[in-house]
């Protein structure tokens, strides 16, 4: 064998060159295109919002996303707004708060329940019908939650007055519990449940077996393995779930719309009957809005747009990681 | 080795509770029921809210008491989560028995068959519903389906087709958008047609303007929905193709697609039932009008979660029976699809 | 089926009555099984461990019918040794012994297995006292990754609910004897992760030594170590063997050779698997009974 070549010789990899015939570029290029376009809408979206959102900014100074009033005045030299989403913000994010609290315990059960405790043969089943109430209409929610959970929910709202008011979330200016943001995180928990759910149990039966079965094998209770094995591997994919219910929460409109009596005034009794909630203000407004009170609205729909992706992409971020990490 | 005969040795599973353990279940269930009713009685407790606290209190007590005395300590928490694993997963259920029930119980009420031949020109949403009916609103939904399939199930197909097969170098991005764009609340997506399609083309609120708004909704699920089912095409069948000679365009549209086209059918489906009960973006894009319009790009139109919505907020007892039967129908409408999407899918896994 | 006398209530003096009734019902393997195993018991190891007897076992996953018939007695203080090729039912012969079995949805079982005479399958019996008493170590390493190496060790009391006087004496107790103590005793708080292939698998043993099981199970502890760290795993087993019942599972006949007191060919010839032949290990490998073991063990398949 020659030994001529040096030992700092290291020949430069050649180049592939593959050239698509015709009809393989135009399919690429055409497929290229397509995938493109959920790009281009959701750029569009953000460019076409933020447009109003300036708009409403310029006319209304930061205070819009603090203040917490609509006053639309007409008089003879034209209309003035005196317009803020503050209390529809905090609104948003108390009810959806509620919604978690309520409804990621009770989809974590579900979840345990499906993946761990339930016979085979009701468990395709249920999960059917946890799938089934992720397609039930907003405004089935709406009218079964209006004429069906509210009485119940304002009684249980009255019985935690009534012992807990000492508490100052629990707490209420006036004896009114109709239409109260807990009320409307109740709707909102159980409308969370089917995508909190699913997520965890996904993330449940990512559990690497091995694992589970040496904590079986070392004597342990099914609560004992679900606490030392499944809880440590999925706890922050159970995050994930949540953060993802609380981007449906976010943006949820008709259901909220129905059960809450929106008021422009902070409020964070949640068992009184006086809430907001960006999503449905809008709606609200919506009807004989003119003007700078729709450019407004649109705003506001910018704002409730960006909080979400925010949420969104956190949660898939999160759950996408745990998800590899099984593997 | 077949001189052993086997028959007469029977599989069992030993682990599976036994007769009397069941028994034993039972009773500790019907106590607890008992006590329950005695606990309203004499108690504060009132209710059936009361009614439902005692029995899970004293259900969860009695499984305590029987699993701590047969297997000691250790089982005291193993059956609190039990109990409260039950109890969670009972009361998540609650609501689909409710919503079901009293749809059915009330939406049955309202069924004429005036509903399925008129439109509301001629009639207000106050008068009984023996008047006018939803023909404009079952018409308006089956063409909004229409104009957002037609656009979304090309394009999210598509998009999943870049997702899989191309994997160019914007993969992960528009992995990314798809994603982001699945949790735009569908208020939004209502916003962002009405302030640029409505506002700024000749195309005013109708059927098409509504159409656009769930496209942005369906868009996503359908894109999902068949990128999991490309995924499934066994990359052998690929490589078989294009060690053929095939071209990569050749390969995709003779082997991958019909592969997998049971799936991209229920990613159609599960795009529908997403979108079939959107309320919240029609509002700012049909206009909702109360005669039927079968003119997708001009003048008002209805749809089912439109005119339900509608019954709703008027808040009389002839406008809600209206609401009732129409989500009935529109309930029906969905579960239908999921139903078929379910078949469908299923089929494929197997 | 033989009537069981043996809930947990009343078996501690029926033992022996017991085991002399079903020794003569049991199968002509089982006699040969057990004929072995009680000529070689060696004087003195009696009162360590515990003995564990499989009477009848048969193995079902749905209509699968995976294992038949396998009466085995693994005496207090032996290592026994399956062999035979994959497929051929040792894995889950071993599984039925601890009721790991019963984890997979379809499966199902017949026959009895008893643990100094009680039924570990009666009615009534507390799954989870078994699996305390027989210990299992797997194929794969699977050390808690969320668990420092001194929780991992611990980890069985907690999941247990164990009370221990003095938990460092028992943590360094447990690896001094799986051979890992000297390694890791300077990072008892370091994550399991960090360990290599080998010392997880023997922190694995530490973990399953803990709770202080009488009967030890191994399933391939070795098949996915490195030489060196197989050596140092069989190091362990014979420090073991002094004071438990091991039950090894491996696909080595030479770590089989150079472990285990008896040794017990499984096959399967297209139906389910069966024991073919039990023996004290030097005469399986040198004088074996049966043509099929013979064939197996100088390599002539499998």
């Amino acid at each position: 064998m020659s030994t001529t070549l040096d030992a700092g010789h290291v020949p430069a990899p050649r180049e592939l060159t593959t050239n698509p015939r015709t009809s393989d570029k135009i399919f690429r290029g055409v497929v290229t295109g397509f995938g493109m376009t959920a790009l281009l809408i959701l750029t569009l979206i953000g460019l076409f919002l933020s447009i109003r959102g300036i708009q409403t900014i310029h006319m209304q100074g930061f205070g819009f996303l603090t203040r917490s009033n609509w006053e639309v005045v007409q008089t003879d030299a034209g209309t003035t707004y005196n317009l803020g989403v503050g209390a529809m913000l905090l609104g948003t994010v108390l009810i959806s708060i509620i919604a978690l609290v309520i409804g990621v315990p009770l989809s974590v059960a579900l979840a345990l329940f499906l993946t761990f405790y339930a016979p085979a043969r009701i468990k395709t089943f249920l999960v059917s019908v946890v799938d089934l109430m992720a397609a039930f209409p907003s405004v089935l929610y709406g009218l079964w939650g209006f004429f069906v959970l509210m009485p119940l929910a304002t009684y249980w709202g009255k019985l935690l007055f009534k012992y807990l008011n000492w508490i100052p979330i629990f707490d209420a200016p006036q004896y009114f519990f109709e239409r109260s943001p807990f009320i409307a995180g109740v709707v909102l928990a159980i409308m969370i449940i089917p995508i909190v759910t699913s997520v965890a149990r996904e993330v449940f039966a990512q559990t690497p077996l091995d694992r589970i079965q040496a904590a079986y094998a070392l004597g342990a209770t099914k609560w004992g393995v679900i606490k030392t094995v499944v809880f440590p591997f999925g706890n922050s994919g159970l995050i994930g779930g949540a953060m993802l219910g609380l981007g449906r929460a976010f943006g949820e409109t008709v259901a909220v719309y129905s059960v809450l009596n929106i008021v422009f005034k902070v409020n964070i009794h949640i068992l009184y009957g006086s809430g907001g909630n960006v999503a449905s203000m809008i709606i609200q407004k919506w009807g004989e809005s003119t003007g700078g009170e729709t450019t407004a609205l649109l705003a506001a729909g910018f704002i409730l747009f960006l909080l979400t992706l925010l949420v969104n992409l956190g949660a898939n971020f999160i759950v996408r990681n745990t998800l590899k990490s099984g593997k | 080795m077949t001189d052993l005969a086997y028959d007469t040795v029977k599989p069992i599973k030993p682990w599976k509770a036994t007769g009397k353990e069941r028994i034993t279940t039972a009773i500790s269930l019907l106590l607890a029921l008992v006590l329950a009713g005695v606990a309203v009685k004499t108690t504060g407790l009132s209710g059936k809210l009361g009614y439902a606290l005692s029995f899970i209190i004293f259900s969860t007590l009695f499984q305590i008491v029987v699993s701590v005395r047969k297997f000691g300590r250790k089982a005291l928490g193993d059956s609190i989560a039990t109990s409260l694993v039950y109890t969670g997963a009972t009361l998540t259920f609650a609501p689909v028995v409710s919503i079901l029930f009293i749809t059915l119980k009330n939406g049955i009420a309202g069924l004429r068959w005036n509903l399925f031949t008129t439109d509301m020109f001629n009639a207000s949403f106050l008068d009984p519903i023996g008047n006018g009916g939803l023909l404009h609103a079952l018409l308006g939904t089956v063409t909004l389906i229409l104009i957002a399939m037609v656009i979304s199930v090309p394009m999210g197909i598509m998009t999943a087709l870049y997702l899989t097969e191309i994997r160019g170098k914007g993969s992960n991005l528009i992995q990314f958008v798809v994603q982001a764009m699945s949790g735009v609340p569908s208020v939004v997506a209502g916003l962002f047609i009405f302030t640029s399609v409505i506002l700024l083309t000749p195309l005013k609120a109708s059927a098409t303007a509504g159409g656009l708004a769930l496209t942005v909704l369906m868009i996503p699920t359908v894109t999902r929905t068949a990128q999991e089912v490309l995924l499934l095409v066994p990359a052998d069948l690929r490589e078989a193709g294009l060690a053929m000679g095939a071209t990569q365009w050749k390969t995709v549209a003779t082997i991958v697609v019909p592969a997998a086209r049971n799936g991209l059918i229920t990613a159609t489906i599960l795009g529908v039932a997403r979108i079939a009960g959107e309320t919240a973006p029609l509002i700012f894009t049909i206009g909702g009008a109360d005669k039927l319009n079968l003119n997708p790009f001009k003048d008002y139109t209805s749809a089912m979660p439109f005119y339900v919505w509608k019954g709703l907020t008027l808040g009389t007892p002839e406008s809600i029976q209206r609401a009732w039967t129409g989500i009935l129908i529109l309930l029906i409408l969905v579960l239908s699809l999921f139903t078929v999407a379910r078949t469908l899918g299923g089929r494929r896994m197997k | 089926m033989t009537t069981d006398n043996n809930t947990p209530e009343n078996s501690a003096e029926k033992n022996e009555g017991a085991e002399m009734t079903t020794q003569v019902a049991s199968s002509s393997l089982a006699n040969i099984s057990q004929a072995h195993n009680l000529g070689k018991r060696t004087p003195g190891t009696q009162a360590l461990g515990a003995g564990l007897e499989a009477r009848g076992v048969h193995a079902w996953f749905g209509k699968h019918h995976a294992l038949a018939n396998v009466s085995l007695d693994f005496s207090a203080g032996t290592v026994t040794a399956l062999i035979g090729p994959s497929g051929c039912g040792k894995s889950t012969f071993i599984r039925t012994l601890n009721r790991m079995h019963e984890f997979i949805p379809s499966a199902a079982m017949a026959g009895e297995v008893l643990l100094d005479g009680k039924d570990v399958y009666a009615p009534g019996t507390d799954v989870t006292k078994i699996r305390l008493q027989i210990g299992m170590v797997f194929q794969k390493p699977n050390p808690f990754p969320s668990m420092t190496i001194g929780e991992n060790v611990l980890s069985g009391l907690k999941l247990a609910q164990l009370k221990v006087e003095n938990k460092d004496d028992l943590l360094e107790e447990c690896l001094v004897r799986a051979g890992l103590w000297k390694e890791v005793k300077d990072r008892l708080g370091a994550h399991a992760g960090g360990l290599s292939g080998g010392q997880q698998q023997r922190l694995c043993i530490a973990r399953s030594l803990a709770v202080k099981p009488k009967v030890l199970l191994m399933d391939e502890p070795c098949s996915a170590l490195d030489p060196g760290s197989t050596l140092r795993i069989e190091d362990t087993i014979n420090e073991l063997s002094s004071s438990m019942t091991i039950i090894i599972v491996t696909h080595n006949m030479q770590q089989a050779a150079r472990v285990s007191d008896y040794t017990a060919f499984f096959l399967s010839e297209g139906g389910p698997g069966q024991m073919i032949e039990v023996a004290p290990t030097s005469e399986i490998f040198s004088r074996p009974q049966d043509k099929r073991t013979e064939n197996y063990v100088s390599g002539r398949f499998g």
